[in-house]
C-alpha cells in the first residue's frame, strides 16, 4: 500500500517566548489538519519527538484525549526521520488508516552540553574538553576538504546561500542574507568552521498528517506521495561524534546506506530527483551529504557551488528554505521540516522561494549523533 | 605522589617514557583506545591490554576556540581561557586517537605532521596535586 503526505503543519522556527514547545506542537498540528480537512478524533495513530520540549505523546493534553495509539519517539537529530519512517509503515501495513507525524523542541541558547555517561564513555573525555559537536564537525570536514581538494570559498558559498533563502521565507529564524564578506568575518569557532556556518539550537514545530494513497484525494487535491523512507544507523569504521578513537579501516556512512536503500524502495536514482533538502548542521555537512546522497561526486561541490546549481534558481536547488542554518535546529522538529518544504515545493506553494520549472520529485536526509540518516523520497 | 592521571589505564604512568594504552582484541586483531573488554568490531570478549607508543601522524585537527560549557573541567574563564587544538592522531599500532593537541595556532598545524605523545598536568584534584592527562605535539624534527 501507498503512502501519501495530505497535511501539512508549521509553527515558525526561531524563538518564542509565549509558547512552551508542546504549544508549538500543538500550532503545528492544527495547522496540518487544517490544511488535510481533518478532525482531532479522526487521527487513529501519532509518532512524534522532542528532546527538551517534552514528552510527544503529552499533545493530547493540547489536542483532546481521543485515546489514540501514540507513540514517542527519540533517536537524537534523526528523530523527525524516524518518527515519519515509524508512521510510514503504521500506514502502509493496513493497519491504521491514517496517521500524525509530529516533532517539536525548544532548547536553551547555546552548544548542546552533552553528558558522556550519556554516550558510553568515561568522564574525563568530557574533563579534558573533547565532548563537543562542534570539533567534530570541524575535524570532520578539515579531513574531507584536504581529501577531496574542497576549499573555504565553498564553505562559504553554502552559508550564503543558507542565509539569502532564509531571507525569503517567511517562517525561518535568520531572515537577514549575509554577504561572503560578513560570513569570513565571523568568530572562527572551531576551524575552519566560523560562526556563520554554524546552525544553532532553536525552537519550533512541524505536523503531517499520512494516509494511504488508495485515500488521499479525500482529504486533499495535492497529495504528495511517500516512495521512501529508509532510517539507517552507523556501521563499524564510520567517523562519527564522540569517539575517543576510530578504527583505521574506513566504512560508509550511515548517510550512504540509508540513500541507497531508498532509492531501492522508490526504484529511482539521484539524477531523478529535482530538489533536495541536506542536513546543514554546519556548512561542511551539507557539501558532504550533497557526495554521500549521490548527487555529484566527491569533490564536484566546488565547482557546483561556483556555479550556483544548488541556488534555488540551480540546476539542483538544495536546502530551498534555508536549511538548519537559516532556520536553527530544534532537534525533534528539525528532520520534518525538511520534508515540510518538500511538500511546499511539490505543491508550488513557496512563493518569493519557488523553485522555478515545476519539480516532481523531492529528496529529505536528516544525520545525527551518534551516526543515525533517514532519508525520504517524494513525489506528487 | 599528589599527581595522579585524569583515569587509569589511558597511559603508562608513572613512567619515564610514557605510552598510552589500548585494547587489543583477541578474536580480530582490532585496536581499541581506551583498552575495551567486548569488541566494537566482533563482539568478542577476550580482550588484552597493550602499548600504542608515543608517537603517530596527524589525520585530521580543528581549535576549540570558545571554553567549553561542563562536564569540561577549568579555572579558566571566558575572560582568561586560551583556545586548545583537538586532533586525530594515527597510531603504528593500528588506530587513530582522539587528543587535546598542545599546539593551537592553525598555521602550525598540518594532516600528515609527525606527533608526540605529552603527559599535561590538567586540572587539580581534591590532592592537592594534578590530574595528568595526554596530548599531542608536534615533534620537532631535527
Amino acid at each position: 500500500m501507498d503512502v501519501a503526505i495530505v497535511g501539512i503543519g508549521l509553527h515558525p522556527f526561531g524563538r518564542t517566548p509565549s509558547m512552551s514547545g508542546l504549544q508549538q506542537g500543538a500550532a503545528a498540528t492544527r495547522a496540518a489538519l487544517a490544511d488535510a480537512g481533518v478532525d482531532w478524533s479522526d487521527i487513529e495513530c501519532g509518532y512524534g519527538g522532542s528532546q527538551d520540549g517534552g514528552n510527544a505523546d503529552a499533545i493530547v493534553n493540547e489536542m483532546g484525549l481521543s485515546g489514540l495509539q501514540f507513540t514517542h519517539i527519540f533517536n537524537g537529530c534523526a528523530t523527525g526521520g524516524s518518527s515519519l519512517h515509524a508512521a510510514y509503515t503504521a500506514v502502509k501495513s493496513g493497519e491504521y488508516r491514517n496517521a500524525l507525524v509530529l516533532g517539536f523542541d525548544k532548547h536553551a541558547p547555546g552548544a548542546f552540553n552533552a553528558s558522556p555517561a550519556d554516550w558510553g564513555i568515561d568522564d574525563w573525555y568530557g574533563e579534558i574538553g573533547l565532548m563537543l559537536t562542534t570539533q567534530y564537525f570541524g575535524m570532520k570536514i578539515q579531513r574531507y576538504m584536504h581529501d577531496h581538494n574542497i576549499s573555504e570559498k565553498a564553505l562559504v558559498a553554502v552559508a550564503e546561500k543558507a542565509f539569502h533563502n532564509g531571507s525569503i521565507n517567511p517562517t525561518a529564524w535568520r531572515r537577514q542574507a549575509l554577504s561572503s564578506e560578513d560570513i569570513m568575518a565571523s568568530t572562527m569557532i572551531s576551524h575552519p568552521l566560523r560562526k556563520y556556518m554554524f546552525c544553532s539550537p532553536a525552537e519550533g514545530a512541524v505536523a503531517l498528517i499520512l494516509c494511504s494513497a488508495a485515500e488521499a484525494k479525500r482529504y486533499t487535491t495535492q497529495p504528495i506521495f511517500l516512495n521512501a523512507t529508509a532510517v539507517r544507523t552507523r556501521h563499524y569504521g564510520s567517523f562519527e561524534v564522540f569517539s575517543p578513537s576510530q578504527p583505521i579501516k574506513q566504512a560508509d556512512s550511515p548517510t550512504v546506506i540509508a540513500s541507497q536503500a531508498a532509492y531501492q524502495q522508490a526504484g529511482i536514482g539521484p539524477a531523478d530527483i529535482d530538489i533536495a533538502q541536506l542536513q546543514d548542521t554546519e556548512s561542511g555537512a551539507e557539501i558532504i551529504h550533497m557526495a554521500e546522497n549521490g548527487f555529484c561526486e566527491h569533490g564536484e561541490q566546488e565547482q557546483w557551488l561556483r556555479d550556483g546549481h544548488t541556488q534555488i534558481g540551480g540546476k539542483f536547488p538544495v536546502n530551498t528554505d534555508g536549511g538548519c542554518l537559516a532556520n536553527g535546529e530544534p532537534v525533534g522538529a528539525s528532520g520534518l521540516r525538511q520534508v515540510h518544504e518538500i511538500c511546499v515545493q511539490l505543491r508550488q506553494q513557496g512563493g518569493a522561494r519557488q523553485v522555478p520549472g515545476n519539480p516532481k520529485t523531492g529528496y529529505t536526509h536528516v544525520y545525527g549523533a551518534p551516526g543515525i540518516s533517514g532519508v525520504t523520497i517524494l513525489s506528487r | 605522589m599528589s599527581d595522579k592521571p585524569i583515569h587509569a589505564n589511558l597511559f603508562t604512568w608513572p613512567a619515564d617514557n610514557p605510552s598510552l594504552l589500548g585494547g587489543l582484541c583477541g578474536h580480530c586483531g582490532e585496536v581499541s583506545f581506551p583498552a575495551q573488554s567486548s569488541c566494537r568490531h566482533c563482539s568478542g570478549t577476550g580482550s588484552s591490554v597493550i602499548e600504542l607508543g608515543d608517537r603517530g601522524t596527524l589525520w585530521t585537527w580543528t581549535v576549540q576556540n570558545f571554553l567549553p560549557k561542563p562536564p569540561y573541567v577549568t579555572d579558566q574563564t571566558t575572560a582568561t581561557f586560551e583556545p586548545y587544538g583537538v586532533g586525530y592522531v594515527e597510531m603504528p599500532a593500528g588506530v587513530r586517537i582522539e587528543s587535546r593537541l598542545l599546539t593551537s595556532d592553525p598555521e602550525k598545524l598540518h594532516i600528515g605532521m609527525p606527533m608526540r605523545l605529552v603527559i599535561e598536568r590538567f586540572s587539580r584534584n581534591d590532592q592537592g596535586g594534578h590530574n595528568l592527562s595526554f596530548a599531542f605535539d608536534c615533534l620537532e624534527v631535527s
